[in-house]
């Protein structure tokens, strides 16, 4: 494993945030289409690009690299800043 | 009946060395909804004091084996859960763990078609429990996995894969060896490139379906590949693990 790790390197996908996404939305959301704010394209969740080791995760988009969402969890709660998420798109179960 | 985000003990029903430095645990679930290849859990370890880490890791195994489910971990040697896990965890333990977790990263036998399977190291977990859903499901799809592990002691389930690409429905492996080779021998050798994914490819067809798993390096480099040759990014399905410290 190399030590001169790069910014780059530390990227995961949305995969990585998935369980705590689920808690939070009481499903799973790496199969959500969600429409960027910032330049229109439409991703799953699943293949945003994650960075999870700064004190809170933060996903942007796999085309333009905006910010779409930021995590931070503290002892006490869980805040989603989520400006740069347009839409989501749940499918209705079922339907 | 438990919700797949509800934390449950899971006890630990056996360990099994796949390499020096990667280990696979068999976990059994008091309240498994079942899986589909290619998800994860979430494993939660808590000291005394309190403090606890949560770190994700794929399901090795086929949803055939529930309420088992394996998972197979690579020592980090400065990381904080895997080093517990290796070192520490003996059969018989309990472990906090929930899911199954995600539905992106996924494949089932009931998706036809031929399939390519891209994994670096120990990306090559999730690839896995597809791999052995589809044996075990009977599938005939044809299926090729190509799996990039530095050298001949790191590749992980080899034994098991050679097996499986003997049985004639249709699975092969490649194998390439970026950093050390053993003496004659005839796989790659070198990191993933547009060359080796095209002839890898080749006898599937540009239709197949493609799951990559590895460091997000190899994933980039995989993916934008399969583009340059001609396939439809959405075609392509992609899982980046890196250094996370876990």
């Amino acid at each position: 494993m190399a030590t001169d790790v790069t910014t780059h390197d530390l990227m995961l996908d949305g995969n990585a945030v998935a369980g705590l996404l689920a808690d939070l939305f009481g499903a799973d959301v790496t199969v959500v289409p969600a429409k960027c704010a910032t330049c229109g394209e439409v991703n799953a969740m699943g293949a945003l690009h994650a960075y999870v080791r700064a004190p809170g995760s933060v996903l942007r988009c796999p085309i333009c690299g905006a910010v779409m969402m930021r995590i931070v969890q503290t002892d006490r709660a869980t805040r989603i800043e989520m400006r740069g998420i347009a839409y989501f798109r749940f499918e209705r179960s079922g339907g | 009946m438990a919700r797949p985000l509800d934390w449950q003990l899971a006890t630990v029903a056996g360990v099994h060395d796949e390499t020096d430095a990667v280990r696979s645990f068999s976990l059994t679930l008091p309240a498994w909804t079942g899986h589909r290849p290619g998800q994860h859990v979430d494993l939660r370890l808590t000291s005394e004091d309190g403090y606890s880490v949560e770190r994700s890791y794929s399901i090795a195994s086929e949803p055939e084996r529930a309420p088992e489910v394996d998972i197979t971990v690579e020592r980090i040697p400065d990381g904080e859960v895997s080093p517990f896990l290796h070192d520490v965890v003996v059969p018989g333990d309990r472990l906090e763990v929930r899911g199954p977790i995600g539905g992106y990263f996924v494949w089932e036998a009931s998706q036809p078609g031929p399939l390519l399977l891209v994994g670096g190291g120990s990306g090559v977990v999730p690839l896995m429990a597809m791999i052995r859903h589809r044996a075990r499901a009977g599938a005939m799809n044809p299926t090729r996995l190509l799996l990039s592990s530095r050298g001949p002691g790191e590749i992980i389930y080899r034994e098991e894969l050679d097996r499986l690409s003997a049985t004639q429905d249709g699975f092969q492996v490649a194998h390439t060896l970026t950093r050390e080779q053993p003496p004659g021998w005839s796989g790659y050798a070198r990191r993933i490139d547009e060359a080796m994914l095209s002839e890898v490819l080749d006898p599937l067809g540009r239709e197949a379906r493609v799951y990559i798993c590895g460091p997000t390096a190899l994933v980039e480099s995989a993916a934008n590949a399969l583009v340059r040759i001609g396939l439809a990014p959405s075609q392509i399905r992609t899982e980046r693990f890196g250094p996370t410290g876990t």
